[in-house]
């Protein structure tokens, strides 16, 4: 069967490369048209100074310098950097940690634990907007639920979204809620993937869960932990919409909760109440975050192979 | 055929000529904005515009507030868009002018600029050269809604001078009833709340030193001036911080709150919202008596014309007649917004004690003059006023972060 396919196929081998060609080319002009064409046109706009809402000069690395160096732009992206920072650190601890435990906690297939794993994946099926006007509400000064019910044990008002030093933290938590059914569900299918037999020769040895969490099933799970880890960088530092919801374009209060998604849409495409659009800074803004995410992945990802692999 | 048939058809294709050339030379032209909320009121107003230019018919078309610069821009920088565009003003204009995404507007084009007052005319101008881009479509008012249910049942007055209004509150606050039922928690209203309890304290001679460079926001006036408005945090609802612009309303309108500073373009809003609502819209209170009464008034925007529009002549007739009495009288009547027209009739007794106000009123410093350029007045006061409510700044430190701000692009502040 094989030879007379190949047989069939010798003389007309440009046949198979059309056939792949065709194959490829939606795929390619879709990359091109909606990836690479905004890229290339983001680097290069942010070489220029604008005018009004026209390019009107070439200005060379001027946008990169002001959203680095010169106040108060520069307080801005840092302000904004360090929380995408503090998001991502945030997000490794509490829902990737949490989101370990639940997964092992359903591997263990205790009863129930089919109920409790769709209850887990259920936030994620919903709309970030959704999920962040929810919050909004759940955290309402007044009438929100979660005051409600710390005003049942004696405890006053609290304005969640309000005060610089809680707002930044109700909005990672609502994103927790939101996201971690994600890596439960990667981190799962990880360990499910480990042999029973080594599972069942562990407990033989007299291993307990604690042992059979940390020396067992964390290291067999590596490919699974670099794929969240890599995700949730990329997500933390292209973070936009739950922010935008609960707190604003301006990042508020104080830019207590301003990331750099929400800094970049405000420069270039500016807003009706605050008014100018810059997009040569808000470019540089862009290429900045392209090259910062890029880099951190390619090199997290060397180095995380590299470990999956000595484990 | 007979000669009465011939006739008879002849007479019977001039007709179906007449009428199909007729619907051929009707021109559609479209109207973008984001008051969506105005659509019924715009389609009346269009309607009587057709009525006097049956071959102009014009399509209502709205896009959400917050996506509207970005939807507009992208959609001119294509040479598309609507024929006429509901625009912003001052600084949110200029950028699209400098652009030349817009049409100048002159008396030739335009006569009714004629009716316009000038300071409405300075919200629609470029700088650079002088021209009107944007016929002013109203003014609004920041002030003091008052709850006059809440008053009487409480056996208050509402106050006039800053003394009264705290001693009010004091008493208000004794009854369970939250004085003020402002909060923190919306950047863009947090930027008027400002200007509505400080300008009082400001004065017009303190708008003069400022755009004439002999001031700076550094002034001992304006540091003041945002003192006074720590002093407003007891008196303001529980968790003030996390208080939006629409909890704020809702506390006014249910009487759980007696005042709240806001804007005339919500009169209409809360009304809608509670019909039975017993409400005046005063003058934020005063620095002492015998002072004039100031509420902060600014220009919304206005109406431009796509200067890419293939039917700019359409555009231009209906932009004219926008700024006719005819249009303004029942514009106001509508929409419960203050015209700036000339001569415009407002029947409405609230709306006419709006306009009242605004004879005496000062305007709105950071939305007319310090919008322009980037950083804009708004993005720094937005973000450090929530710093210093909250204690973590002092009104020194904010004030010094306005200027310093400005003074990148601002060259009476530079060095100062």
């Amino acid at each position: 069967m094989t030879a007379g396919w190949r047989h069939t196929e010798r003389p007309f081998p440009w046949r198979r490369s059309l056939w792949i060609a065709a194959l490829l080319t939606p795929a390619l002009v879709v990359m091109v048209l909606f990836v690479l064409w905004p890229l290339l046109s983001a680097f290069r706009l942010a070489f220029y100074e604008f005018s009004g809402l026209r390019p009107s000069g070439f200005i060379g690395l001027e946008n990169f310098r002001q959203v680095l160096f010169e106040k108060p732009y520069s307080d801005w992206t840092y302000n904004a950097f360090k929380h995408n920072v503090i998001a991502f650190l945030a997000l490794m601890v509490f829902e990737n940690g949490t989101a370990f435990l639940i997964a092992f906690a359903l591997l263990k297939a205790l009863p129930g634990h089919r109920v409790h794993q769709v209850i887990v994946f259920m936030p994620v099926v919903l709309s970030a907007v959704i999920v962040g006007f929810l919050w909004k509400l759940f955290l309402h000064p007044l009438f929100g639920l979660v005051n409600q019910l710390l005003g049942l044990v004696g405890i006053a008002a609290i304005p969640w979204l309000g005060s610089e030093n809680t707002a930044l933290g109700s909005i990672l938590f609502a994103n927790i809620w939101h996201w971690l059914g994600f890596p439960t569900l990667v981190l799962l299918a990880g360990m499910q993937r480990i042999s029973k037999d080594v599972l069942e020769a562990a407990r033989l040895d007299g291993a307990g869960d604690y042992a059979l969490m940390t020396k067992i099933v964390w290291p067999l799970i590596a490919p699974s932990v670099t794929i969240v880890t890599i995700l949730t960088f990329i997500g933390s530092f292209n973070w936009f919409e739950i922010p935008y919801v609960m707190a604003g374009l301006t990042g508020s209060p104080g830019g207590s909760t301003d990331v750099l998604g929400l800094y970049f849409y405000r420069t270039a495409f500016g807003s009706t109440t605050t008014g100018i659009q810059d997009f040569g800074q808000g470019s540089a803004l862009a290429v900045l975050m392209f090259i910062f995410v890029a880099g951190v992945t390619a090199i997290a990802l060397r180095y995380l192979r590299r470990r999956e692999i000595e484990q | 055929m007979s000669r009465r048939r011939i006739g008879l058809a002849l007479a019977a294709a001039s007709f179906a000529w007449g009428f199909a050339s007729s619907v051929a030379h009707a021109t559609d032209i479209s109207f973008w904005t984001w008051r969506q909320e105005d659509k019924a009121a715009y389609n009346e107003l269009f309607g009587d515009f057709t009525k006097a230019n049956p071959d102009i018919h014009v399509k209502f078309e709205s896009f959400p507030d917050e996506n509207y610069p970005t939807i507009v821009s992208t959609a001119l920088a294509g040479s598309k868009g609507g024929d006429v565009i509901h625009t912003h003003a001052y600084g949110w204009l200029e950028q699209f002018v400098k652009a030349g995404y817009f049409e100048p507007l002159d008396m030739a084009t335009v006569p009714s600029l004629a009716n316009q007052p000038a300071d409405a005319l300075v919200s629609g101008t470029y700088r650079a050269d002088k021209k009107v881009y944007s016929l002013p479509f109203a003014s609004q008012t920041l002030g003091l809604f008052i709850n006059k249910d809440v008053f009487a049942k409480a056996g208050l007055t509402p106050p006039t001078t800053w003394d009264e209004f705290i001693t009010v509150s004091k008493a208000l606050k004794e009854k369970g009833i939250y004085p003020l039922a402002n909060g923190m928690g919306t950047s863009w209203f947090n930027e008027m709340f400002v200007a509505i309890f400080t300008n009082p304290f400001l004065g017009q001679d303190f708008v003069g030193d400022l755009t004439s460079g002999k001031t700076t926001f550094k002034d001992p006036r304006y540091v003041a001036a945002l003192g006074k408005l720590l002093e407003l945090r007891p008196y303001m609802p529980d968790g003030f911080e996390g208080i939006d612009y629409e909890t704020a309303g809702q506390l006014f309108l249910s009487g759980k709150a007696a005042m709240l500073a806001g804007g005339s373009f919500d009169i209409a809003t809360y009304r809608s919202q509670n019909p039975a609502i017993n409400m005046d819209f005063v003058a934020p209170p005063m620095a002492k008596a015998g002072d004039t009464p100031q509420a902060t008034k600014f220009f919304d925007g206005g109406y431009a014309v796509n200067s890419k529009s293939a039917n700019k002549e359409a555009a231009l007739k209906l932009v004219n007649w926008m700024g006719t009495k005819e249009f303004g009288d029942k514009f106001s009547a509508l929409l419960g917004n203050i015209s700036p027209i000339k001569g415009v009739v407002i029947k409405d007794e609230l709306l006419s004690h709006v306009a009242k106000l605004n004879e005496t009123a000062m305007p709105h410093i950071n939305v007319v003059y310090f919008r322009f350029e980037k950083p804009t007045g708004s993005e720094l006061l937005q973000g450090d006023i929530t710093k210093m409510m909250s204690g973590s700044i002092t009104p020194d430190q904010l004030a010094a972060d306005l200027t310093d701000g400005l003074a990148k692009w601002y060259k009476p502040f530079q060095g100062k």
